[in-house]
């Protein structure tokens, strides 16, 4: 395990540093083999059985199965990497971004929420609530 | 001599690309997009520039977690567009110029800044993203492009200050190129954003503006702050805003702002653009 650090505070947020990476190096160049042409005909044809050339954990290779997304970032996936198996599913952004609030979300609510402007960032800043008064730029 | 004579700032929206790509532009989702960025392809027009430096970041299409480089330029000749995971984006190849890319990175790692250098690789729509913001929808790019990739997904990426010392670098090596030609330095990716997790959605248009106002004003304020400022006002992913201050410490320390265009949202994204002159 690594110090603690100052991002740790932020909520809902996965940051793909060391440890992170170490965690999900496998599970992360699985993503990345999805960039090829013929490696995504092979995952569909026996998803399984292709995930067996990467050695992943069982609970990694689960929640690609079960197209976990929120579950892939705690098992140390990135999402520049994991989103190629939502683009394998023909799934835009907003639908893993639905996916991962964690909170039975829609796609058509995450979509409506980006239409009114995004996500606010009141009461997002930090799990403690300890930063929350927005620094300006020093002027 | 090589002359720069622009820093553009923009955001590089897979989306945008997809909305070109399929001929979207007229929908009710982006049409004030579209009519937002026509200034800066009216700016291109007017000043035409032989070479476009494109700053921005390779998204697993490329450069995997196999080796991970904090900044890359590409030498080649020539750079086609990746497969990002749907069949690479119709769009031309794009053409480098070697021999000028080749000053750059050797004037630069003299300036202490160690790059990578490529003579392979493949661009994804983080360079051509904004070339069609740019350019439009040309059968050929009608500039040379040099891409510098800057790692920003694997942390820690370089710190706001690097990117900054590392521009007024690049401005040398642009300034020393015995070449008549004119650059225009892209900075791009943000602003904010954020893909990942339970705060995916994140748009903080507030620190959004400020930064546009401090590119300009005040760059080597945005320059001293911390990974974790952007990180937790911008979002994960508006990390990619540190690319930005390569482009501005390119620039004189004074610049004219001749155009600037925000819009919330695209796709999961503020969208801004800064078209900057020197004075």
């Amino acid at each position: 395990m690594r110090e603690p650090r100052e991002y740790d505070d932020i909520p809902g947020t996965y940051i793909l540093d060391g440890q992170h990476s170490r965690k999900g190096y496998h599970l992360n160049m699985f993503c990345m083999s999805l960039n090829k042409a013929d490696n995504r005909d092979a995952f569909r044809a026996d998803e399984a059985k292709y995930l067996e050339q990467f050695p992943m954990t069982a609970e990694q290779s689960k929640a690609i199965l079960d197209r976990d997304f929120l579950g892939l970032l705690r098992l140390g996936g990135n999402i520049y990497y994991t989103f190629k198996l939502a683009i394998f599913d023909g799934l835009s952004m907003q639908h893993a971004g639905a996916a991962m609030s964690g909170n039975g979300m829609s796609f058509e609510e995450f979509r409506d929420m980006m239409l009114a402007g995004g996500r606010s960032i009141e009461n997002n800043r930090s799990k403690t609530n300890e930063v929350q008064e927005y620094p300006k730029w020093p002027k | 001599m090589a002359k720069i004579i622009g820093g553009i700032g923009t955001a590089h929206v897979p989306a945008i690309g997809a909305a070109v790509d399929h001929g979207k532009q007229g929908e009710d989702y982006w049409k004030d997009f579209f009519a937002g960025i026509e200034p800066c392809k009216e700016w291109i027009k007017q000043n035409k520039p032989d070479v476009c430096f494109i700053v921005y970041n390779d998204h697993a299409s490329s450069f995997s977690l196999e080796n991970i480089s904090t900044f890359t330029i590409g030498v080649a000749d020539e750079f086609e567009p990746a497969d990002e995971g749907y069949g690479p984006r119709k769009v031309p190849s794009v053409q480098g110029h070697s021999e000028f890319a080749w000053h750059i990175a050797e004037s630069l790692i003299l300036s202490e800044f160690d790059l990578t250098i490529s003579n392979k690789m493949d661009v994804d729509h983080g360079l051509t993203v904004p070339l069609s913001i740019a350019y439009d929808q040309p059968d050929e790019w009608p500039c040379k492009v040099i891409p510098f990739a800057v790692n920003v997904i694997q942390y820690p990426p370089p710190t706001a200050n690097r990117c900054y010392q590392l521009g007024k670098a690049l401005r040398k090596a642009i300034d020393s190129f015995g070449e008549d030609i004119t650059v225009a330095v892209f900075g791009t990716g943000g602003m904010s954003h954020q893909l990942q997790g339970e705060r995916a959605g994140l748009i903080n248009k507030e620190f959004d503006i400020d930064f546009l106002n401090s590119l300009v004003s005040d760059p080597a304020e945005l320059a001293k702050q911390p990974h974790t400022h952007f990180i937790r006002e911008a979002g994960s992913e508006g990390i990619e805003m540190i690319m930005w201050l390569i482009m501005r410490g390119a620039m004189d320390d004074q610049v004219e702002e001749k155009y600037r265009f925000y819009h919330v949202p695209v796709s999961n994204t503020g969208y801004g653009l800064t078209i900057l002159e020197n004075k």
